[in-house]
């Protein structure tokens, strides 16, 4: 009872915190109502027993992510420029996407399901093969770091590539220069209204 | 933004925690729930927080451009040479069946140094490039003016 109680309230502060996000015009206010979507969806995780991801999503997505949107802020513009057409074609667009998506949902496996794909597949190998062939008690560790070596190594390296992307558009000097000038000429033309 | 004392005097005592909290992350993902991507945005999170509070400059005089460049690299060189060694040692890429010396239970030792090894690897280039990004964002931005606090 009280889990669907938490379950109930979580997703009720996510659908909230989702229209909030899309009603605000101040991208300050938006970007931290999106870390706390991440805490509220790292919540969520944990009512699903999965403290790993609940974890990377706190760390990443309520942590990183909130304060590299800042950092973009800081380069850009505090305020949402007002649309200059009117939007029913994107939200006919995004209402239709959600519909078809609930309806795929009706043909998947209900939670926690014991004949779902994912328990019956490679997971019942992994748990039973774990202790004896890696023999860490975190199974999770030892997919991703074992069974799934090289999955992980591709990873990593979207990791670092990503890394190198940004190095390579902004840790430059001149470009820097350009950036900082034309931020700066916004915010006073922002000023000046 | 000297006189904000208060962000001053618990980011000083929150830094060595949070560093500390990353490192047991990233040793104890076998164990508990965690690991090197983990452990690495929570120890990078400590070097931002610093950052945020004492300028760019103090934090880049304790970690290096070059220095941050440099590990963002050798993480991926770490994972990517383990798995060359056991190709070495006679197994597949990342077999870590073969990484151990142990005689006895060889591929059990094997398995868990090849997890720590590549697990150092994920939590150097996660923390490095997590730092490299914010830098890049951080430095372009130029510093936050007391006004903007």
């Amino acid at each position: 009872m009280s889990a669907i109680l938490v379950d109930l309230v979580l997703f009720t502060l996510l659908v909230v915190l989702a229209i909030q996000i899309v009603r605000l015009d101040h991208l300050f206010v938006v970007t931290m109502l999106s870390g706390v979507f991440s805490l509220l969806t790292a919540g969520l995780f944990i009512t699903m027993d999965a403290p790993d991801v609940a974890f990377t999503e706190a760390a990443v997505g309520a942590g990183i992510s909130t304060v590299l949107m800042l950092g973009t802020l800081a380069l850009t513009s505090q305020t949402m420029k007002k649309p200059k057409r009117t939007q029913t074609i994107p939200l006919l667009v995004v209402i239709a996407t959600g519909m078809a998506l609930l309806y795929s949902t009706l043909d998947m496996p209900a939670f926690g399901d014991a004949n779902a794909p994912a328990q019956t597949h490679v997971g019942p190998y992994y748990i039973t093969q774990t202790p004896v062939e890696i023999d860490v008690p975190n199974i999770v560790t030892a997919v991703l770091a074992s069974y799934r070596g090289f999955d992980t190594l591709g990873e990593v390296v979207v990791v670092f590539m990503a890394g190198a992307g940004v190095l390579a558009l902004l840790g430059h000097k001149p470009i820097r220069r350009v950036i900082a000038a034309q931020a700066g000429t916004a915010n006073r033309r922002e000023d000046d209204e | 933004m000297n006189h904000h004392i208060v962000l001053r005097v618990i980011t000083k005592i929150l830094i060595a925690p949070i560093v500390l909290f990353g490192l047991y992350v990233q040793f104890h993902g076998d164990f508990g729930a965690g690991g090197g991507f983990q452990a690495g945005v929570i120890v990078a999170v400590g070097f931002i927080l610093y950052a945020l509070i004492y300028g760019l400059a103090a934090t880049q005089r304790v970690m290096p451009l070059w220095v941050v460049r440099t590990a963002a690299c050798f993480g991926v060189l770490i994972y990517t040479g383990v798995g060359v060694a056991t190709m070495i040692l006679g197994g597949n890429f990342l077999d870590y069946d073969f990484v151990s010396s142990d005689p006895v239970n060889y591929a059990i030792a094997g398995q868990h140094l090849g997890i720590l090894l590549i697990e150092a690897g994920v939590g150097l280039t996660v923390a490095a490039v997590m730092i490299l990004v914010f830098y890049g964002f951080a430095d372009a931005a130029g510093p936050i003016k007391d006004e903007d606090w």
